[in-house]
C-alpha cells in the first residue's frame, strides 16, 4: 500500500506563524482541487489550530503541522509538546453569554475548528496534544 | 502586515478601513480608534474589511468588546465587503446578530445615513 503523500511544516512559536500554516494548506487545497469556500474554512480551523497550540499548550518548542492528502479528504494533524488539555472542560461559547458580562470575550477556537472541518479529534495528556482534523472533499459546506 | 489604511466620517457614521489580518493587533487598533470617535460624540460604525481576508477569532473578541461599548451608548456597529469566510466565522460566533452585514460600504451608508 502507498503511504499517502504528506506535507509537514515545523512552526515556530512566533507571532502570526500560523499565517505560513494557511498558505501551505492554500497550495494543497487547490492541489486537491477543493473549493474556495473550503480552502477558506480548512485556512480559519488552521488558524484557530495553531493559536491554541502557541498559547494554551504553554509549550517553548515547536508546533509540528501534518497535512495528509487522499483523494476523498485532507487530513491536518497539529501536534505540541505542551501541558494538554481536558477538552471535556471546554465549555462551548455563546455570544449572548459574553455580550454585557464579566465572561471572558475569547474561548472561541475549538467551537470554530469544529463547525469549520469535517471532523476533529484530540489526542492529550501531560507530554502534548494531537489535534486531528478532516475536510471531506465532497462536504457540502 | 495588518493596519487600519482609513478613517472617514460620511453622513455621521465612522467608517474605518482595515488591510490584512485581522488578528489581535489590528482588532485592537480599531478599537483604540473607535475609542477617540465615541469619546467625541460617535456611536455609528461602518467597519470596512474589504482588504482584510482572514480573520482570527482572538481579534473578533475584540469586536465584541466595541459592540458592547456601543450598546451603552445606544450606538451600531456593522460591517461591509466581507470575505465569505470571514463572514462565516462572524456568523458562527454570532456577530452576525448583533452587527448588520452590507455587501458594500455604499450600500451601507445609504442604509444608516
Amino acid at each position: 500500500m502507498n503511504k499517502a503523500p504528506t506535507v509537514e511544516l515545523k512552526l515556530p512559536i512566533i507571532k502570526d506563524m500560523e499565517l505560513i500554516a494557511t498558505q501551505t494548506s492554500e497550495v494543497v487545497s487547490k492541489h486537491m482541487s477543493l473549493t474556495d469556500d473550503q480552502s477558506g474554512e480548512i485556512s480559519m480551523a488552521l488558524i484557530e489550530a495553531c493559536i491554541n497550540a502557541f498559547e494554551h499548550s504553554e509549550t517553548k518548542n515547536e508546533v509540528y503541522i501534518h497535512f495528509i492528502i487522499s483523494d476523498n479528504e485532507l487530513t491536518i494533524k497539529v501536534i505540541d509538546k505542551g501541558k494538554g488539555f481536558d477538552a471535556s472542560k471546554i465549555k462551548i461559547p455563546e455570544i449572548e453569554n459574553k455580550i454585557n458580562t464579566n465572561e471572558r470575550k475569547r474561548g472561541w477556537g475549538l467551537m470554530l475548528i469544529k463547525e469549520l472541518m469535517d471532523s476533529v479529534d484530540f489526542e492529550s495528556d501531560h507530554t502534548g496534544t494531537t489535534l486531528t482534523m478532516v475536510k471531506k472533499k465532497d462536504s457540502n459546506e | 502586515m495588518s493596519k487600519v489604511t482609513n478613517t472617514k466620517i460620511v453622513e455621521d457614521i465612522v467608517v474605518i478601513a482595515t488591510e490584512g489580518y485581522l488578528n489581535k493587533d489590528l482588532g485592537e487598533e480599531i478599537q483604540n480608534i473607535a475609542q477617540k470617535y465615541i469619546d467625541d460624540g460617535s456611536s455609528i460604525f461602518l467597519i470596512n474589511l474589504k482588504d482584510s481576508k482572514i480573520v482570527n477569532s482572538i481579534g473578533a473578541s475584540i469586536l465584541i468588546e466595541l459592540i458592547e461599548q456601543l450598546q451603552d451608548i445606544d450606538g451600531q456597529l456593522v460591517f461591509c465587503d466581507l470575505a465569505p469566510i470571514i463572514e462565516k466565522t462572524f456568523k458562527i460566533m454570532g456577530l452576525t446578530k448583533y452587527c448588520k452585514v452590507y455587501p458594500t460600504e455604499d450600500e451601507a451608508v445609504k442604509e444608516l445615513a
